[in-house]
């Protein structure tokens, strides 16, 4: 990611690149944070997670954002809006996913205020939806501005928008591991 | 905002209105200055509030309650919209002037990290209205934070209100951040950057590294008070202690964010008044990076109380004397700077001056802190009280000052009164040290902090009243800056452009400056572009 963003416009010498840059190393803090708050409480709800959490299912929903990485390379590369469709669709199955596991745990009577397990489950795999969210609106948004003002959009606003998606991505791959690849251990 | 009108020649553009969609770095600027006299202001009220009630013992000026939310207050607005904003304001007015830029890197993000930080001290002071302010101090320690303990809505504006804030601190500080490293004039290299800059870009990395914790934290609360939520919960597991880990990973490099600002503006001040370049340059810029390195380092030093284990104690002991090393560097090269120099000890070089001596005083009790068995001795105690307000005050404002005298010029052409600032500075400078370091010896003597009243029998009595008086004297001293605000503003003597024989390049400008700063992009050869300029045959060499 980061070498592709040295090719054209250059990290360092663009302004919006390193904002971009900075933002997600401060969103990188903040999630490191609630993940600390997950790892220090793992052994309290661990029962919990290992009983209720569906990590096939999540899996699957997983490999969709994961591979949305993929499409959003694409997309960028060529400025195309196709890839950027396919992305949001990606983004939004996953969210769809995560929406139904909620349904379902909910369902069992284990939420936020049940006990500690659903308290951390919901903060840290929420505030994660939460940025799933927002880079579906960042890309609804460029989806919407390159088709009605193409020469205005300038290159760098899809590479800026693909490094956010990216982030986004990357940290699911830290919450997955964490919350349901922690099940295993 | 009517007074702050005044302070910024507007220009062509429209009054009134216009400081609602300005984007220019310097009127930002001004709102962030103006934001933060206000906040000053009002938690300088509070702070008289609760010196009134602990001047006598078994007084009863104010309820408890009352004492509660106004010591919770004072601190949160002294810290994060008062003096954070100060600092913020300045470098936003000065940074891109003396790093030769025509604006910041992004002008609008600008306004937003303004107006987002402006909102998040009224969503604090809305809870007043709301049904009382929160009271459980400016760091909210859970379980007492939680609902369970604390049922009402202050906490929650502090939420609200904190991570708002914070969110508007964060942007600012990507945006200077990026402004420092991609809009230097051609020739301003990393290693001719002023040092306020340097110190300004280490503060914005500070707090894209530590602001995110306490919104992290901050998060979790409001899980757990809105949501029925456990992360502080210790019926059912959760841990108090999370939310002092997060809570100092945050707070203690927000000293620092605090700090190097002011640092900074000390930097710029003597060797202008010393007629030298700064000693070690080099040495002033590095320790100020161990210093950030090290502020990620520390955070548990606030916690030595809660039962931390041997390995933890010795570690966070030893990071914390070790980051004394840094900032005793920078002691000896300011006082290097001004050995032998030609001193003029105009009003900001008093402030200069007087930020050393304080600093020192603060720094070696903070040291002694970082000794475990006195911290268990003194922890919670008005000694703690004593060290703070010697950093904070003593420190920053005192830097503040000087940089408030120092470019107030620049930015209204107008001066301030030198007689009314050498009376601003020694009243500030007798009363604080009336006002804190009895704080010491009342601390030693066993007075906890955020106690409501004192018995007779304690002996407490003589001490406080002594802190009460410096606290009125304190008082004048700011009457005696507001009025020479006021004059200067109205009718204080054209300033020029260049008032103090500068060195950098704000004031190669006019003051104020033209909205894109500068007629032409300036170029630098050298670490004094302004004095290269102004000495042809005696340039630094490059």
């Amino acid at each position: 990611m980061i070498a592709r963003a040295t090719r054209t416009p250059a990290f360092a010498t663009d302004r919006t690149l390193l904002g971009v840059a900075m933002f997600i190393v401060s969103e990188s803090v903040f999630f490191l944070s609630i993940v600390v708050a997950y790892v220090a409480y793992r052994n309290a709800g661990l029962a919990e997670a290992r009983a209720h959490l569906d990590i096939g299912r999540t899996a699957l929903f997983s490999v969709l954002l994961f591979s949305s990485s993929w499409t959003m390379a694409r997309a960028n590369a060529g400025q195309d809006r196709r890839w950027l469709a396919a992305t949001a669709l990606l983004g939004a199955l996953f969210l769809l996913g995560q929406g139904s596991e909620y349904a379902r745990l909910l369902a069992s009577g284990i939420g936020p205020a049940s006990a500690l397990f659903g308290t951390t489950f919901f903060t840290l795999t929420g505030l994660h939806g939460v940025h799933v969210l927002a880079g579906l609106a960042a890309i609804a948004a460029l989806f919407a501005a390159s088709r009605r003002r193409p020469r205005a959009v300038r290159p760098v606003a899809w590479e800026a928008v693909a490094i956010y998606w990216h982030f986004v991505d990357a940290v699911w791959v830290v919450v997955f591991g964490a919350v349901y690849l922690g099940t295993l251990l | 905002m009517s007074a702050v009108a005044l302070w910024v020649r507007r220009g062509e553009r429209a009054a009134g209105a216009g400081w609602l969609r300005t984007v220019d770095h310097k009127e930002i600027g001004v709102l962030y200055i103006g934001m933060g006299v206000a906040f000053f202001a009002i938690g300088g009220i509070e702070a008289l509030l609760l010196r009134a009630q602990l001047a006598f013992p078994q007084e009863s000026l104010v309820e408890p309650a009352v004492y509660d939310q106004a010591f919770t207050v004072h601190g949160v607005t002294m810290i994060l919209l008062a003096v954070v904003p100060l600092l913020v304001g300045f470098a936003n007015y000065v940074v891109p002037l003396m790093i030769g830029a025509p604006d910041v890197a992004y002008p609008r993000l600008n306004a937003l990290s303004f107006w987002l930080s402006l909102l998040g001290g009224l969503l604090l002071y809305f809870s007043f209205a709301a049904g009382g302010a929160p009271d459980t101090g400016w760091f909210s320690y859970a379980p007492l934070s939680e609902r369970a303990f604390t049922p009402g809505s202050g906490v929650d504006y502090y939420i609200l209100g904190l991570a708002v804030n914070g969110a508007g601190t964060i942007i600012g500080a990507i945006n200077l951040a990026v402004t420092i490293l991609l809009m230097r004039c051609p020739g301003m290299t990393v290693g001719r950057l002023p040092l306020f800059v340097w110190m300004t870009l280490i503060t914005t990395l500070l707090i894209i590294g530590a602001y995110p914790a306490l919104s992290a934290a901050l998060v979790m609360l409001l899980v757990d008070r809105q949501l029925g939520g456990h992360f502080f919960d210790p019926g059912t597991g959760g841990q108090p202690l999370l939310w002092q880990h997060l809570f100092w990973f945050f707070g203690h490099p927000e000293v620092y964010i605090m700090v190097l600002p002011a640092m900074g503006m000390v930097s710029e001040v003597i060797p202008v008044f010393s007629g030298k370049p700064i000693f070690g340059y080099r040495f002033v810029a590095a320790s100020s990076v161990a210093i950030a390195f090290l502020s990620f380092g520390v955070w548990a030093h606030h916690m030595f109380a809660v039962g931390l284990s041997g390995a933890e104690q010795v570690f966070f002991a030893a990071s914390s004397m070790l980051i004394a090393v840094p900032t005793g560097v920078k002691i000896f090269n300011w006082l290097a700077t001004m050995m032998g120099g030609r001193l003029r000890f105009a009003t900001p070089m008093l402030f200069a001056c007087g930020f050393i001596a304080m600093f020192v005083v603060g720094g070696l009790s903070g040291v002694s802190l970082a000794v475990v068995p006195i911290d268990w001795q003194v922890t919670d105690s008005y000694y703690v009280v004593a060290h703070l307000h010697y950093v904070l005050f003593g420190g920053t404002m005192l830097g503040v000052f000087a940089g408030a005298y120092y470019w107030f010029p620049k930015m209204t052409g107008r001066l301030l009164s030198e007689r009314l600032g050498h009376w601003h500075f020694w009243l500030t400078f007798v009363g604080l040290n009336l006002t804190f370091l009895p704080q010491h010896w009342l601390g030693a003597q066993g007075m906890p902090r955020r106690v409501f009243t004192y018995a007779a029998d304690t002996g407490w009595g003589p001490w406080n009243l002594v802190s009460s008086v410096g606290a009125a004297v304190l008082a004048a001293a700011m009457l005696v800056f507001a009025a020479n605000l006021l004059r200067g503003l109205r009718s204080g003597e054209p300033a020029g452009d260049d008032p103090w024989d500068g060195f950098t390049l704000e004031w190669s400008t006019t003051s104020p400056p033209p909205p894109a700063n500068f007629s032409r992009p300036p170029t630098v050869r050298g670490k004094r572009p302004l004095w290269d300029r102004k000495h042809p045959d005696a340039m630094d060499p490059g």
